[in-house]
């Protein structure tokens, strides 16, 4: 059943990518925006000084709107393993459902609860108080990656399962809950994708930062918050590419056809492997057609000793065969999307490097006693720039994760197409996909908007959070063609 | 069937009947935002009685979706596939909904507040109509296969009976947020939150009689537990009745209780009559019941652990935060 060569399993496979990756804008943006505004209110709190307090409130106010963005998206992921996914969650809800309600019971309720009181509270307690609620609104987030991640790890590397057959349907079962939570991925995936949060927040207060500056008013403020933000920006690119290096490590062992992708390898390497910065494949006839290599480099990055062969798709595609023929049949092609991994990678590992590059010379030049920050107008354009970068790189991250994964949903034990709702119609599924792309559209441009409006009004604009409090914010009706209005449309 | 399993089929009922009295007088509000309003200040004074309790009452539903996932995966799966497109349209009114309160205000012209206000109140209306459509297909019957997926037609999902539902439960929405809105505003509003409760319980009382004979007609209710049923119906009969009294004589706490407590009360009448099935077949033999949809021991077992643990602080920091907020809210 199709419609315009379009089938379930293709529209189900694109709405998930779709929504997980516009979810995965804001997430990481929220969890990181909230801990650098948690920092920034504790610096208040200690330091009694009202930059500090002028700050938390200015990018709370863009915090908020990335939370409530992340919140609704969040909705579609938990409902979407149901409507899209039905024979996945038969099959893994004995395992996945766990972590995705402790989720919700440890973390969605924290984080919501605070923030609430949060940004209706500024007068109404002490100082600590209410730092206090942005700290456990930014733990109630940080919460829910553990959880999120938790279920994820279990799709990557399967542990403390059985299978278990019922009415003639094979499903998994946990055996062990602390295996589960043990599982040596999540603690990998975990760091990175918090250390990727903190840099994502990091360069947007970075570079919304730089960009105001170029404008010349308010310097102060906004050196202020380059500061703060570029210390856990550079913090984070050193944590982030540690990590990166531990997840090779384990994948290595673990998935090594998504890392024979990664580095674009089809055929086996020699004991020297060299690492291929650029190169060019033929993914029919499955071979390398040219590439510019460094020596040695791939053996360092896989062993940390300048010798070591790397195993290559195609040996590990007859070895995939062998092992999963019995059980999946012949016709299954285990070769993962190697141009799409092989670029991903090299997008997220250039751009850690970027960021850290961009910290230590923003940091530098930042210093209290000078002002060639203010003065080198290029790199202030370079550091604007930046801030679009973090959301690229925790997009190829995932691309590098998840469709390194395939053919499978859950790794050796589903696949993608036995995972689908077999009887959900290609019209629902494409009607929802149009619906999701322009109601992403439309919260998108009004997000963007919004937050260049904050932006704009800069540091010294009514930032008392918490709706209906200014009244007198709507007088300048008087633009007749309205920008904000574009994207509010697209959601009819 | 286990008594984990009963455990953890009370306990989705119980995730879903708070989340349907804490959020249902969200929606209310959310509806009254242009109904009972007649200006921009009480209008934010609306938003503002519910900013900082809707994002943590929405979680109830995020909750039951988890538990429902965790303990009968196969109910989970059955109910959210079979209902695409009803579920699609509940997630696109509860994204329009959780946006609309910080989109509406930081809107500068009056054209894209009222916009957002608009969408706020719509999605609070369709919100609760769709997800009353939903439960009362989910335990009128549905055309399961014998793989447990539903393969319906358009009038299975849209009937007199579902209409009627949704109808219901955004009325008990509705009613649920007027009587909040008595209680946490002053003046004008207030009011006029009472003048309209005046006139809309007997059109409720009137709901539920139709109400009640579709569940005689549509459902087993009645042949298979005929005296939990009645009484369960006899329940949201008098606490509606108390409520519209409530409201005559001006008792505010009173009628937003026992007019809330409709809402559970519904929740209660649909669980009691599912059980021991989480999913009504046509052909009674593809009823997904209670003991085969769950997962298994180890996981409810753990599962209940881990709510024992830290449902006890959830409730706590959350009515500390109702607490924080009591106070009324005027509108200028």
């Amino acid at each position: 059943m199709s419609i315009l060569g379009l089938s379930i399993l293709s529209l189900a496979r694109f709405q998930f990518a779709m929504t997980t990756v516009f979810h995965f804008f804001f997430v990481p943006f929220s969890i990181g925006l909230g801990f650098v505004v948690a920092i920034m209110e504790t610096n208040y709190v200690i330091q009694k000084k009202d930059i500090y307090k002028k700050m938390t409130q200015f990018w709370g106010k863009i915090f908020l709107l990335s939370f409530a963005v992340g919140v609704v998206t969040g909705i579609i992921q938990e409902f979407q393993f149901g409507m899209n996914w039905s024979q996945y969650s038969r099959f893994m809800g004995d395992i996945f459902g766990a972590p995705l309600a402790i989720e919700a019971l440890a973390a969605f309720f924290l984080e919501s609860t605070f923030i609430g009181l949060w940004m209706f509270t500024w007068d109404r307690f002490k100082p600590v108080w209410h730092c206090l609620f942005i700290w456990l609104t930014s733990i109630g987030s940080m919460l829910s990656a553990v959880w999120i991640l938790a279920a994820n790890s279990f799709m990557q590397d399967p542990v403390g399962y059985a299978l278990k057959t019922v009415n003639g349907n094979t499903k998994a079962v946990m055996v062990s809950f602390a295996d589960v939570v043990k599982n040596p991925q999540l603690w990998l995936e975990l760091p990175h994708v918090l250390f990727g949060a903190f840099l994502t927040a990091a360069f947007v207060i970075a570079g919304s930062s730089a960009w105001r500056i170029l404008k010349g008013k308010d310097i102060e403020f906004w050196r202020k918050s380059i500061k703060i933000s570029l210390i856990v920006g550079l913090v984070a690119a050193i944590g982030v590419t540690a990590v990166g290096d531990q997840q090779t490590q384990y994948i290595i062992k673990n998935q090594p056809m998504k890392f024979a992708a990664t580095e674009g390898l089809y055929k086996t390497t020699g004991d020297h492997a060299s690492w291929a910065i650029v190169e060019g494949m033929d993914n029919k006839d499955h071979k390398v057609t040219w590439s510019i290599e460094i020596p040695y480099v791939l053996s360092m990055l896989s062993y940390h000793k300048p010798s070591g062969a790397v195993t290559g798709a195609n040996p590990l595609n007859k070895q995939l065969h062998k092992q999963y023929d019995k059980k999946f049949g012949k016709n299954m092609n285990y070769f993962v999307p190697m141009h799409t991994l092989f670029y991903s990678f090299r997008i997220m590992a250039v751009s850690a490097g970027v960021f850290a590059l961009l910290a230590i010379l923003g940091l530098y030049w930042n210093r209290k006693k000078s002002d060639q920050i203010v003065r080198y107008r290029w790199f202030l354009y370079i550091l604007g720039l930046s801030l679009w970068l973090p959301f690229i790189a925790n997009t190829a991250g995932w691309f590098v994760t998840e469709l390194g994964r395939y053919p499978w949903v859950v790794y050796g034990l589903l696949t993608i197409a036995d995972a689908v709702s077999p009887h959900v119609t290609v019209g629902s599924l494409l009607f929802s996909n149009i619906i999701y792309f322009l109601l992403f559209a439309g919260m998108g441009a009004v997000m963007i908007v919004l937050s260049h409006r904050v932006l704009v009004a800069g540091p010294d604009a009514d930032l008392q959070s918490g709706y209906g409090v200014n009244d007198e914010d709507k007088q300048d009706t008087d633009e007749s063609v309205d920008p904000y209005a574009k994207g509010a449309f697209n959601h009819e | 069937m286990s008594s984990l399993q009963f455990v953890w089929f009370l306990l989705i009922g119980l995730l879903f009947a708070i989340f349907f009295f804490l959020e249902g007088f969200d929606f209310g509000v959310g509806m009254s935002v242009n109904t009972l309003a007649n200006n921009e200040s009480e209008r934010n004074a609306l938003v503002r009685s519910i900013g900082p309790h809707w994002d943590g009452n929405e979680v109830y539903l995020i909750t039951a979706g988890g538990a429902m996932f965790a303990s009968f995966g196969a109910w989970y799966a059955s109910l959210f596939s079979g209902f695409y497109v009803m579920f699609l349209l509940v997630l696109v009114a509860l994204i329009m909904r959780g946006v609309s309160f910080e989109f509406r205000n930081e809107m500068r012209t009056d054209f894209w507040r009222r916009f957002w206000e608009w969408s706020l109140t719509i999605s609070s209306l369709a919100a609760p109509f769709l997800l009353g459509m939903i439960f009362t297909d989910m335990v009128k019957g549905m055309p399961i296969d014998t793989q447990g997926d539903v393969i319906g037609h358009f009038t299975d999902y849209v009937n007199w009976f579902s209409i009627v539902g949704g109808v219901a439960v955004a009325l008990l929405c509705y009613l649920h947020g007027l009587n909040f809105v008595r209680l946490k505003t002053e003046g004008t509003l207030r009011e006029r939150a009472r003048v309209w409760g005046k006139v809309l319980y007997p059109v409720l009382f009137a709901g539920e009689v139709v109400f009640a004979i579709l569940v005689y007609v549509y459902t087993d209710f009645f042949t298979k537990k005929p005296i939990s049923t009645l009484l369960i119906l006899a329940a949201i009969v008098l606490l509606s009745v108390l409520a519209y009294v409530a409201t005559l004589k001006d008792w505010e706490v009173t009628s937003f209780i026992s007019g809330g407590l409709t809402l559970p009360a519904v929740v209660m009448l649909l669980f009691v009559g599912l059980f021991p099935r989480v999913m009504v077949a046509n052909n009674a033999a593809n009823s997904i019941l209670i003991k085969n949809a769950s997962s298994s021991a180890y996981t409810l077992n753990l599962m209940t652990w881990i709510a024992l643990c830290i449902l006890p602080f959830v409730l706590a920091y959350q009515i500390w935060s109702y607490w924080v907020f009591y106070k009324r809210i005027k509108a200028n």
